[in-house]
């Protein structure tokens, strides 16, 4: 569980990055953070493994105070993709890029063996265990900088741009195994400005701009609010997009999901059909 | 990076910023030869507190203190060893005069690194290309060089991210003995290394793209001249090598702590 209470924080140059933010998440939430550039996501998001520590207020990951706590110890509850592997990749082959963090942490030999073959199956990786990391492709190498960190098996997952260069394949396989994160009461934090996949996954959104969250709530009533949107330079769902222009025919505005879409339109062509 | 800090130039407009790099250049290197020269704790702090006035006039006290701050660290361990080896070979006494020489050669190197940071604190990298080109280094090295310095705070913010990404990743900078610590920064290192050979890469062929090359002979929009200040410049920059020449030929200079 992280709590966070009024948290401020500047940037040595002064800009004030965050001004004063209240949250809590819970163990086993999927939250999806929105904003436009420049909103202070990032700069959030490094609070909850206290890469960043709070200016004034508090964040608490399990009770404990980020302040208090290194970067290292919180690491092994909150795990931290970047959005550009290569800012982290450096091993001659995949398997000991992934083995890294395992052995910071002081796992035996035979653990980390383990731990590598289920992240590297996970991410469908397997063949390129003894390949060197930087002979893959953008979308291969982002997969093993979430290996690395899934390896460990962290209780919070935090990711910054997951879906940046990935085809709709991998992109669906990444909201499957979100979900089956979920499953397992995981906590996932996702950075994204990828409207479609968070309508597909359907998470609690945090809509944030200048340093502040201006909105909190499920997927589905913040991607259908325009305004609150378009003050935060981001376009509704395609569905979305749909049904708000055609909801003069008497359909619903607030769908975002395809499966939903079918549904409501099928009803519709029913009901006009009966007439 | 504060020493970074120090050498980063921003646009900012004052009676020195506009002066011709290529004499501020060689003031700097006049700078550089007296200081050389000198080895007496009187003419180095002469010519520390000659460079106060172009650091007002450029108003870059701030990011002066700053790159000066940045060298504290060197400069304190300069004097720590100059004091210790000569407490050695001196068997084991100090006196007032070794304290004071390892004092100057201490304010030697501030000396340095004060007149390189008002050089490069006040000087854009265009101009410092401009610089080049027009005393007939051929474009390529130039722009090789302007980009070199361009890039140098953006490698220092990559740096820190992938520092931070590493540290997510349960790894602690500065755990272990000495050895282990340098160790440590190999994680960083690779991807900082790794990075900037692909980031100029991909500048190539973005060049190349925009047709970087095309002519073979180049015109400049701006052209350096020499204007008053730049004459004045060059009045100072000889008046200061001929004061040190003299001093050091014909003045003995004392130690401060003879005074007392």
């Amino acid at each position: 569980m992280i709590v966070v209470e009024d948290l401020h924080f500047s940037y040595p140059n002064n800009v004030e990055a965050l001004k004063g933010i209240s949250l809590t998440i819970k163990d086993g939430e999927f939250i999806a953070i929105m904003g436009q550039n420049g909103a202070g996501k990032t700069t959030f998001i490094k609070h909850f493994n206290g890469l960043l520590k709070p200016a004034s207020g508090t964040v608490r990951v399990d009770g404990e105070e980020t302040v208090k706590t290194s970067v290292a110890a919180l690491a092994r509850n909150v795990g931290f993709v970047f959005q550009n592997p290569d800012n982290q990749l450096f091993s001659e082959t995949v398997e000991e890029e992934i083995g890294f963090a395992l052995k910071n942490f002081g796992y035996d030999k035979e653990t980390i063996e383990k731990r590598i073959t289920w992240a590297l199956n996970l991410l469908s990786l397997e063949q390129y265990r003894k390949t060197s990391p930087f002979l893959l492709s953008g979308g291969e190498r982002k997969r093993v900088a979430l290996a690395s960190v899934l390896a460990w098996d962290p209780q919070t997952l935090i990711l910054d741009e997951p879906t940046i260069g990935q085809d709709h394949d991998q992109k669906e396989k990444l909201r499957q195994f979100i979900m089956q994160l979920q499953t397992q009461k995981k906590t996932v934090v996702i950075v994204t400005h990828d409207v479609e996949f968070v309508a597909e996954c359907n998470p609690r959104v945090l809509l944030m701009r200048e340093g502040k969250i201006v909105a909190d709530g499920i997927a589905k009533n913040i991607l259908t609010n325009p305004q609150l949107l378009s003050e935060s330079s981001i376009v509704l769902p395609q569905i979305a997009q749909v049904f708000t222009k055609l909801s003069s025919l008497g359909l619903p505005k607030d769908v975002i999901d395809i499966y939903e879409a079918k549904e409501v339109l099928l009803r519709k062509a029913k009901e006009s059909h009966v007439k | 990076m504060s020493v970074f800090d120090g050498l980063k130039f921003r646009k900012v407009y004052s009676p020195i910023h506009n002066l011709d790099p290529r004499i501020k250049f060689i003031y700097v290197i006049a700078i550089f030869i007296a200081a050389i020269l000198f080895s007496q704790i009187i003419p180095l702090l002469l010519l520390f507190i000659l460079q106060i006035p172009f650091v007002l006039l450029a108003k870059v006290q701030k990011q002066w203190l700053r790159s000066l701050r940045g060298a504290a660290f060197l400069a304190t361990f300069i004097f720590v060893i100059n004091i210790l080896s000569t407490y050695f070979t001196s068997n084991f006494s100090l006196t007032a005069l070794n304290i004071e020489n390892a004092a100057s050669m201490t304010l030697r190197f501030v000396v340095l690194v004060e007149s390189f940071s008002v050089f490069f604190l006040t000087t854009s990298p265009d101009h410092l290309g401009l610089a080049l080109e027009q005393t007939r280094v051929p474009y390529e090295f130039a722009f090789a060089f302007t980009t070199a310095v361009r890039f140098v705070p953006v490698l220092a913010e990559e740096a820190q991210t992938i520092m931070d990404a590493q540290k997510a990743r349960g790894l602690e900078l500065e755990k272990g003995s000495l050895l282990k610590r340098i160790r440590n920064y190999i994680p960083v290192l690779i991807p900082l290394i790794v990075s900037a050979i692909r980031r100029s890469l991909e500048l190539a062929e973005a060049m190349e793209s925009r047709a970087w090359g095309a002519t073979k002979k180049r015109t400049n929009l701006y052209l350096l001249k020499l204007h008053r200040g730049d004459v004045v410049l060059i009045a100072v920059t000889a008046t200061v090598l001929a004061v040190a020449l003299y001093a050091l030929l014909f003045v003995p200079i004392p130690p401060i702590s003879s005074f007392f």
